[in-house]
């Protein structure tokens, strides 16, 4: 592809251009596939001023179910790569990112209704992220884990591992970089996640899933679907095989029913602060990239042995 | 045990005949604790009448007999409580120089050795655990954890570099009866050490050690409110976390408490750890060690009376090794002494309460009517009190309920295995995963099965061990945060996220 296919749709072929632009069609990405909805159905996608840009996939609860089964087949090959290789996976993605600017800057201009150099500091600033979290792949166990120097004759030590599957409600108003700074640390430490994108701003999720599907990020290891978050967040909030729930993108008055639908497989709930989830800064680096979120969705494993002769 | 070489392959006891020995009694003397007639909760540094002027009877589960009486907490009461320790986070604790905050948990530390037996004593009056486990484990844990977290009190820059920790607030801790006094030392000294101040609800049964640690607090000249004791029923338990002046909860308990809690504090700003159930296996390969294996199982699933939550309640044996190894097991069964926890030679004392009894004695007929194989040793159970026969399950399916359902008693279930690839499938097939344990003389395959197991403890060639610096906590239903260690600060801190 010689350059990024402009998101914001001519509204009519202007009497200069001489070709009328080929559309992207945005689907789900669900087990490296990009499937349209098994039920057919759609909304539509409008520019922060109201302009209609595309017809983005409604997710049913099959999907749904779909994409959380393919995180979970995923997840022994995941867990079980090297660190380093995990680091190097993910770092792949950045360098795909990078080729994308131009798009991922158009999508995002035009979802957050924000200027060229603004949202291109978003898209830099979401590549650069993605960089920083995939370093951590092959460090975290060294800061997170111990050894306990406990009163008796044993060799003790903790380290961490990935909780499983993740179920990840997107930010809804930062549709990448939000989108970005919630998904690296998830699946930095090994996790297989399950996106909800953005439901008003879903874009920019659609092309970071073109992204990873032509890295080397193995197929199920994220899946980002499009849709409504009325319809989608009970049900992999109440998923019985899902391990963790990240609530940033989750409306406020839908947070007790959503945690209370987690405890009943008692799910980790990665939760926003409680004033101003939607203003949060993600550009702000000391607050919004940082190792605490890679943690929230680890186990801590201790392991006991005795020493002798 | 010792077991020479001279020693039979087995006593040949396993057919539930009793110990052809007889063990002298030895009975610790109850005279180092004396107990008053009543006890009242224990908030801002004094104890105080409930205000709903109700009490309730704490009995000793070895006699039945009662012990004293305790105050019944109500919602005006916890009401109170919150307040008190509010005040106390905002003008004394909250403040206080982690230095300092330190020496009154070392003072605590101190005191708790310096009582130690009259503590022991308490706790197996009020509990039914066996005096060598409350002197031996108990006690000298609890006191080893205030220890432990006390040098962490002025050390938080070094625990979490770069970060500006800082106490959550007020936090509402709900334990449980299994471990009375160490459970609120895993959750008072995290706490006070990160500079939180607590309200802590023991279990209805097992009131009077979390009583008694009150009075360390007073010999420790603790600031008044830093540490205050409500007792009462579950719901008051349920007020306290429900409390919207509450910044932290923390449980021990059972999975369905642990998620009504959850729904409790759902959609708040409340941080939370549960620290659940769990229904352990203890995996055992052909090449293990089997003496040592065998006291591993026998502890694994016998120690305090198995009420435990990381007890080895699911035994997975190699095919190849079953038949001999259930043999040796049941001669050691056998060998279990049952009976008054006050005896220092006893094994296994009572159940805790009759409730908990109840739920052990339909468990293991249920394992009956599904068709597993038990045996139970022929021991003598004492007339009065809560007591049931160390009981082992053979020939048990994977689907029984004695195999999936967490008993939290003297209840072993065998299973077998041939793979590594089953024991694995086997050992993760609960929706818990709390504990495990290994046994095998391969090192390459421990961590390989250390790996593949989703429990967050995993015990290798040994069960059951626990101490301040290992954080102790499960992985899926068993709950989540950690208990003890450097990790277990961070369930009492904020690193920066809320302020």
């Amino acid at each position: 592809m010689a350059r990024a296919v402009p998101t914001r749709p001519p509204t009519s072929p202007s009497p200069q251009v001489d070709r009328i632009p080929v559309r992207k069609t945005y689907k789900l990405y669900v087990g490296g596939q990009f499937p349209r909805s098994e039920s057919g159905r759609s909304y539509v996608v409008r520019a922060a001023d109201g302009t209609p840009l595309a017809n983005a996939v409604r997710a049913s609860r099959k999907d749904l179910r779909d994409a959380i089964r393919s995180a979970r087949g995923a997840f022994a090959g995941w867990d079980g790569k090297t660190a380093m290789n995990r680091g190097q996976v993910l770092y792949r993605a950045a360098e795909l990112m990078e080729g994308r600017r131009d798009q991922f800057e158009a999508e995002v201009a035009a979802a957050e209704g924000i200027g060229a150099t603004a949202a291109r500091e978003q898209v830099d600033r979401s590549i650069d992220r993605w960089v920083w979290y995939a370093g951590w792949a092959d460090k975290i166990t060294q800061v997170l884990g111990t050894v306990n120097p406990v009163a008796a004759s044993y060799f003790d030590f903790t380290f961490p591992e990935p909780t499983g599957v993740v179920g990840i409600v997107a930010p809804e108003s930062s549709s990448l970089l939000g989108l970005v700074s919630r998904v690296a640390p998830a699946v930095v430490g090994g996790n297989c996640i399950v996106v909800l994108a953005s439901e008003s701003r879903p874009l920019a999720a659609v092309t970071l899933s073109e992204v990873i599907a032509t890295s080397d990020v193995p197929a199920g290891v994220i899946n980002i679907l499009t849709g409504l978050r009325r319809e989608l967040v009970p049900i992999l909030a109440s998923h019985m095989d899902v391990n963790a729930i990240d609530t940033w993108g989750v409306p406020f008055e839908m947070r007790v029913a959503v945690e209370e639908a987690a405890i009943e497989n008692v799910k980790r709930v990665a939760r926003p602060p409680m004033v101003d989830a939607d203003r949060f800064d993600w550009l702000d680096d000391r607050r919004a990239q940082r190792p605490e979120w890679i943690a929230a969705l680890l186990e801590m494993k201790t392991v006991w042995h005795p020493i002798g002769v | 045990m010792g077991r020479g070489t001279a020693s039979p392959a087995s006593w040949g006891l396993g057919d539930g005949q009793a110990i052809p020995w007889e063990y002298a009694p030895a009975p610790e003397s109850r005279d180092i604790v004396s107990l008053r007639a009543r006890y009242g909760l224990f908030v801002g540094g004094k104890e105080i009448a409930p205000r709903g002027g109700q009490w309730f009877t704490t009995i000793d589960p070895a006699t039945e007999e009662p012990l004293a009486e305790v105050a019944r907490a109500g919602v005006e009461d916890v009401e109170h409580a919150v307040g008190v320790a509010r005040r106390a986070f905002r003008r004394t604790w909250g403040e206080m120089p982690g230095r300092e905050r330190a020496k009154y948990l070392f003072r605590i530390a101190r005191i708790l050795q310096e009582r130690s037996r009259e503590f022991a004593v308490l706790e197996t009056l009020d509990g039914g655990k066996p005096i060598k486990e409350s002197r031996d484990v108990d006690v000298p844990l609890a006191a080893a954890h205030f220890w432990y977290y006390a040098g962490w009190a002025d050390k938080l820059e070094y625990a979490f570099p770069g970060r500006d920790p800082r106490p959550l607030g007020v936090a509402a801790q709900v334990i449980p009866w299994n471990f009375p006094l160490l459970m609120l030392a895993w959750k008072i000294a995290p706490a006070l050490a990160a500079g939180n101040t607590v309200i802590l609800k023991p279990a209805s049964s097992t009131p009077l050690s979390a009583l008694l640690f009150a009075d360390v607090c007073r010999q420790a000249d603790l600031p008044p409110g830093v540490v205050n004791i409500v007792t009462g029923p579950g719901e008051i338990g349920l007020a306290l976390v429900k409390h919207p002046d509450i910044d932290k909860v923390a449980f021990t308990g059972s999975t369905a408490v642990g998620k009504t809690i959850g729904r409790a504090v759902a959609g708040t700003d409340k941080a939370l750890t549960l620290e659940l159930g769990g229904k352990a296996a203890n995996i055992i390969f052909e090449d293990a060690a089997l003496d040592q294996a065998i006291e591993g199982v026998v502890n694994g699933i016998f120690f305090n009376q198995g009420e435990v939550c990381c007890a080895g309640s699911r035994l997975l044996v190699q095919e190849s090794i079953a038949g001999p190894l259930i043999e040796r097991l049941k001669d050691r069964l056998s060998t279990l002494r049952v009976g008054d926890p006050l005896d220092k030679n006893t094994d296994v004392g009572a159940i805790n309460n009759a409730a908990q009894l109840a739920k052990i004695e339909e468990l293991v007929e249920i394992g009956v009517e599904e068709g597993a194989d038990i045996y139970q040793p022929a021991c003598d159970l004492p007339a009065r009190g809560f007591f049931v026969r160390p009981t082992l399950f053979t020939n048990v399916a994977q689907s029984s309920r004695i195999a999936q359902e967490e008993i939290f008693g003297p209840v072993l279930s065998v299973l077998t295995f041939r793979t590594p690839e089953e024991a694995i499938e086997k050992a993760n097939n609960t929706p818990y995963g709390l504990s495990a344990g290994v046994w095998t003389e391969k090192g390459s395959r421990i961590l390989s099965m250390v790996k593949r197991l989703r429990a967050g403890v995993v015990w290798a060639n040994t069960f059951n061990r626990f101490d301040p610096t290992s954080p102790f906590g499960g992985y899926k239903e068993s709950g989540y945060g950690r208990e003890g260690g450097l990790q277990g600060m961070l369930a009492y801190l904020d690193l920066g996220e809320r302020h």
